[in-house]
């Protein structure tokens, strides 16, 4: 039961992280690889405030969010001015160089060594402890993560970010400010993805500079693209899918070393799979088609 | 005489040691219909270009009601009140005919995060109006009946007419447009230049590059011939038509 609860609190994290996700890379055709970045970074400092400072949950994860969003708008304002497949390297940098941070400024993050004994988080009397408590609290922000991202979407500004998805010449040209929506929607993401890592960091107490690599980046990629970009429930079932699939490999009792290695294969293999046979994932009806030409 | 509304000198452009834009000028009155015609290459979309902010211009000025209008950019110039339709068709084929309008309108409350948290009501109320004026320049070019289907299931030639119903809707005075008429049905094309004949009596002035010369004399109040960068010719429709450079240019 403890396991199977596990389980649904990871999928919880994984909505909370997609749905943050799909707002730049399914809305508004950004691929970001800089996403478990954010993640990590809204971990840390939840983790570091909670530690050192003894400091709230609700008010670590307003700081949380807070300072992620700035750094999305840090990383943003410079590399949205570049296009496409340079966009997709420059938050691939912005990845590496975060990981790197997290391991190497070991007396801030404890580098490898990571940051152990998260103390239990306690909102208005309520201690957050066992599974459910954990479940419930991440429900909550999913609920809240998808609720953002609806009204997000169905307003005129998600209007003009699925316009600026399409054709950012014909955005321009109707007097869209595309650079200024590229920013914004790439700050509410990155501070989206901080509270999926506060609540990583609280929930496993522990944290270390592993959870938040490039292997994360892409398999949050993965739940989007194979639950659907630009559809509003599509990262739910992605996470799901995703985070449940693998774990039916432990019941085939397979060695836990190639259990591991075929994850993995998995992963690639469905992504492969979706790319060439249904590109707009399980439930999306569009994105990442052919681009319109650019003028 | 009707006052400017667009004043334009010596624009120049080279790309590649072509000289796209060879010192253009020209002037665009308040409510007026002008044609702009020219051989392939002569220089008309960049100009459109260079007025928009899509290509900076290399030298000379532009003045749209006295603010000028080189160095601004795309959203900027639209903004302003400059707006323009594009050769290649550009909608978004994957959003409906009324969404492709509501997008294109200025100013909407409901653009800004703030108010899309915040202020709700306000947005919605705002939407509400847009919808019913998108509906109706829908329904004034006959396209009321499509509202709801995807830009992409149109024909052409309504894909088209939709394009300079969303110029329109950006509120912008000053309409570029690149070929609007191009490669569509006769019955269409009526119906299209219809559309443009009305919109000085909306108080907006077109610029209108095209190469169909009837459809040309039929809408325009003026017309600029233009080759190799530069002004050649000036004057009504019968007179540019007429004048022997141009038919040379055009025989060519």
């Amino acid at each position: 039961m403890e396991y199977v609860l596990h389980i649904l609190v990871l999928i919880g994290i994984y909505v909370v992280l997609s749905v943050s996700l799909n707002l730049v890379a399914g809305y508004t055709g950004l691929i970001s690889i800089a996403h478990a970045a954010f993640y990590g970074v809204g971990a840390y400092v939840a983790a570091l405030m909670a530690l050192n400072w003894h400091v709230p949950f609700w008010l670590c994860l307003l700081c949380a969010i807070a300072l992620t969003g700035v750094l999305g708008a840090v990383v943003g304002i410079p590399s949205l001015r570049i296009r496409d497949d340079y966009f997709v390297v420059a938050t691939f940098a912005v990845q590496v160089i975060a990981v790197s941070i997290m391991n190497n400024w070991t007396d801030l993050t404890g580098g490898p060594m990571g940051l152990p004994g998260i103390p239990q988080p306690e909102i208005l009397g309520w201690r957050i402890s066992s599974h459910v408590d954990y479940l419930v609290l991440v429900g909550l922000l999913g609920a809240l993560a998808l609720w953002v991202s609806r009204r997000l979407v169905q307003s005129p500004f998600g209007r003009a970010l699925k316009t600026i998805r399409e054709d950012e010449v014909l955005a321009q040209a109707v007097g869209k400010n595309v650079a200024a929506f590229k920013v914004l929607v790439f700050v509410v993401s990155a501070g989206m993805a901080a509270v999926a890592g506060v609540v990583y960091a609280y929930y496993i107490s522990f944290i270390d500079p592993t959870s938040f690599t490039v292997m994360e980046s892409i398999f949050i990629i993965s739940i989007v693209i194979i639950g659907g970009a630009g559809s509003l429930w599509g990262p739910v079932v992605g996470a799901v899918v995703l985070v449940t699939l693998p774990e039916l490999l432990r019941f085939m009792g397979l060695p836990s070393g190639v259990a591991a290695n075929l994850r993995q294969i998995l992963y690639g293999g469905a992504l492969v799979a979706f790319m060439m046979w249904r590109p707009q994932g399980l439930l999306g009806k569009c994105a990442f088609e052919r681009k319109s030409a650019k003028a | 005489m009707k006052s400017a509304m667009l004043e334009v000198e010596r624009l120049e452009k080279r790309f590649d040691g072509v000289r796209a834009l060879a010192g253009f000028s020209c002037t665009v009155r308040e409510q007026e219909i002008l044609g702009l015609i020219g051989p392939n290459g002569a220089g008309k979309t960049t100009f459109f270009n260079a007025l928009t902010g899509f290509v900076r211009p290399d030298g000379g000025q532009a003045a749209f009601r006295g603010q000028a209008l080189i160095g601004l950019t795309p959203y900027k110039a639209a903004r302003i009140g400059v707006a323009r339709t594009f050769q290649i068709l550009r909608l978004i084929r994957r959003l409906s005919v009324l969404e492709n309008v509501l997008l294109t309108f200025p100013n909407q409350a409901g653009e800004r995060l703030r108010n899309v948290f915040f202020r709700p009501w306000t947005c919605r109320r705002q939407e509400a109006g847009s919808r019913k004026s998108a509906e109706g320049l829908l329904e004034e070019v006959g396209l009321a009946e499509k509202r709801d289907d995807l830009a992409e299931a149109l024909s052409y030639g309504q894909q088209k007419l939709l394009s300079l119903v969303c110029c329109l809707a950006t509120g912008a005075e000053l309409l570029l447009l690149d070929e609007p008429v191009a490669g569509i049905a006769p019955e269409m094309i009526e119906r299209i230049l219809e559309a443009i004949r009305g919109l000085p009596r909306r108080g907006k002035s077109v610029v209108l590059i095209e190469h169909n010369i009837g459809a040309i004399t039929q809408v325009c109040d003026r017309v600029v011939f233009m080759d190799a960068g530069a002004k050649v010719s000036e004057g009504t429709p019968e007179e540019v038509r007429n004048d022997p450079r141009v038919i040379e240019a055009y025989l060519d």
